[in-house]
């Protein structure tokens, strides 16, 4: 790290001085390698973009097989965030709160989506849910609710690859609540669901938020899993990524920037509506 | 947990009011486990069960195919360029953010941040937009003879894009909950600065930059939205582990599709236990910080 100068370091303004070297070199080597691997890059999507002319876009961004699409992704992804918002506190909640045997197993067990490769995941959920797979069969058989190969089965591969966003996001907020808060309101006179409500929950409020824009970011995206238990059929459940990669393989690249734009916009837009609600949150009810 | 074994003894109306009654707690334990149990461990388990259901012989003729052998050695050499590239940007970018103080800071995080939050196949669309036939690079780079694009070098960059954030995310919290005192002393002592930091950092480190080295690794063999979009399915040539189990899958050869996702399973599950076993050592050394 001998190529940072301290003197010529000093002299900058922005930054607050500091007796270790290597500054120049390693932030120098950070700005460099993330403008080659990642900015330039999405940089050639948006000039993309912006070079196919309104008219162009707005024909390709109404088209009803891609409206669909989008609607299929964003719903959902929506959906499956708000089953793993559900199912993820409890979880979480059993995990800290609770010791039971195989706590440990359960623990590591819930990142196994961020280990297990989508395509993996994909064809394992897709016997599961087909309908001469077990869960199929059942689900079928019992409540006549055909999951694979419809847009069911996208919820089902949804909620696989979003679940351990919310747990891990909950569960070290949750870890450092403070009990004593409970205790208090139980002797003024609370009880435990009015304490749960009144007094833990809003605390764990941005985390949940926080857990389900991960959740839900990472299903709207996702393609891997969804490709194998969904039929793909248009207008029923191709899914937005999927659109891309067929508008690809036509070569017909301005469809395909034109659908990858859209779904970037939204995203965006959602994710910083969701960044607005836990500055809210954690404005009002005054937890990090 | 002493406190929660003393609720259910003693009945004691506010004592108990702080933990749930042992019914409630029976039942979020079992929906909690039957939950997990459905959507976790069911496909893990069925990923197995497959892959042997046609016995043995099946799974290990699914192994030793050529295609196979040459899929899982181009995911091994795709793996070892991405992860180390990776790992050299993450610890530069940890020792900038967490260990200086300057503005922009913030703001340079979420950047690294950013290949999380886009699809993995917007991922693959970006670099076939800049290394594709009709990009500006693309007929300049065919010229000098490089392909990019359905060949190797694209399914690299795809892969170094997907698993960019993954070390850097793991090692700046951790630097920055240590502080950079020790290294201050190391340096006033006279230590240099790769001294102080392969002597002093790295030591107090190692476990959290080893378990983003494993995660970053994990998604590096298993990325399939981004790698697929890039690669041009080659069999022999471009196809990765992952793109070699969706081609399998959709030949209708189920049980070799699953023996080879077995492979890529168990890679997760080692990953996961090394997780594991790091997190109890972690754990002790974490809550030493937290004490002084």
């Amino acid at each position: 790290m001998t190529a940072a100068a301290p003197d010529g370091a000093r002299r900058t303004s922005w930054r607050r001085r500091s007796v270790l070297p290597g500054f120049n070199l390693t932030l120098g080597y950070t700005l460099a390698y993330l403008s080659l691997i990642v900015l330039i890059p999405l940089a050639a999507l948006a000039i993309r973009s912006a070079s196919l002319g309104w008219t162009e876009f707005w024909a390709i961004a109404t088209d009803p097989r891609i409206v669909a699409s989008l609607q299929l992704s964003f719903g959902a992804a929506i959906l499956a965030a708000l089953v793993n918002t559900v199912f993820g506190v409890i979880v979480a909640w059993v995990l800290v709160r609770y010791r039971f045997p195989g706590r440990r197993w359960l623990d590591a067990a819930v990142d196994l989506p961020f280990a297990l490769p989508t395509a993996v995941a994909g064809i394992a959920l897709a016997t599961l849910y087909a309908p001469n797979g077990p869960f199929g069969a059942f689900l079928e058989g019992v409540f006549g609710v055909k999951v694979g190969f419809t847009s069911l089965g996208v919820v089902v591969a949804l909620i696989f690859v979003g679940l351990p966003f919310v747990v891990r996001t909950v569960q070290p907020v949750l870890e450092e609540i403070d009990r004593e808060t409970e205790e208090v309101s139980a002797t003024l006179g609370a009880g435990r669901l009015r304490t749960v409500t009144r007094v833990i929950m809003p605390g764990l409020l941005p985390a949940i938020l926080t857990g389900f824009a991960l959740s839900f970011a990472r299903g709207v995206g996702e393609y891997g899993s969804v490709i194998f238990i969904a039929n793909n059929l248009p207008f029923q459940s191709e899914i937005a990524p999927l659109l891309i990669v067929i508008k690809l393989e036509e070569h017909n690249y301005a469809g395909a920037t034109a659908i990858a734009t859209i779904m970037l916009v939204i995203s965006f837009a959602m994710l910083f509506v969701i960044n607005l609600l836990q500055a809210w949150s954690r404005k009002w009810f005054g937890h990090d | 947990m002493t406190e929660a074994t003393a609720n259910t003894i003693r009945i004691n109306k506010p004592r108990q009011a702080i933990g749930e009654g042992p019914r409630t707690r029976f039942a979020l334990i079992a929906i909690a486990l039957v939950f997990l149990a459905l959507m976790l461990i069911a496909p893990l388990v069925v990923v197995f069960f497959e892959a042997f259901s046609r016995g043995l012989g099946v799974y290990i003729d699914a192994l030793a195919m050529p295609d196979t052998m040459s899929a899982l050695q181009l995911t091994l050499l795709v793996a070892a360029i991405a992860v180390p590239a990776n790992l050299v940007f993450g610890v530069a970018a940890s020792w900038a953010i967490a260990k200086f103080d300057f503005k922009g800071k913030s703001f340079l995080l979420t950047l690294i941040d950013l290949p999380f939050a886009v699809s993995p196949v917007v991922s693959g669309l970006v670099f076939v937009l800049l290394f594709g036939a009709n990009s500006v690079l693309g007929p300049w780079l065919a010229d000098m003879g490089i392909q990019v694009l359905f060949a190797v070098p694209g399914i690299v960059i795809a892969t170094i894009f997907i698993t960019f954030p993954f070390v850097a995310r793991e090692l700046i919290p951790l630097m920055q909950q240590q502080g950079s005192s020790e290294e201050e002393a190391a340096v006033s002592l006279g230590a240099g600065g790769w001294r102080t930091f392969f002597l002093v950092t790295l030591p107090n480190v190692k476990w959290g930059l080893l378990y983003g080295v494993l995660l970053c690794n994990a998604r590096a063999m298993g990325e399939f939205g981004a790698v697929s979009v890039v690669s041009g399915h080659i069999r022999g040539q471009t196809n990765t582990l992952p793109l070699h189990i969706e081609i399998l899958y959709n030949d209708n050869k189920a049980a070799a599709a699953f023996a080879v996702a077995s492979l890529l399973a168990m890679l997760a599950l080692v990953t996961l236990a090394v997780k594991t076993m790091l997190e109890a050592r972690f754990a002790g050394s974490l809550a030493a910080q937290r004490r002084h």
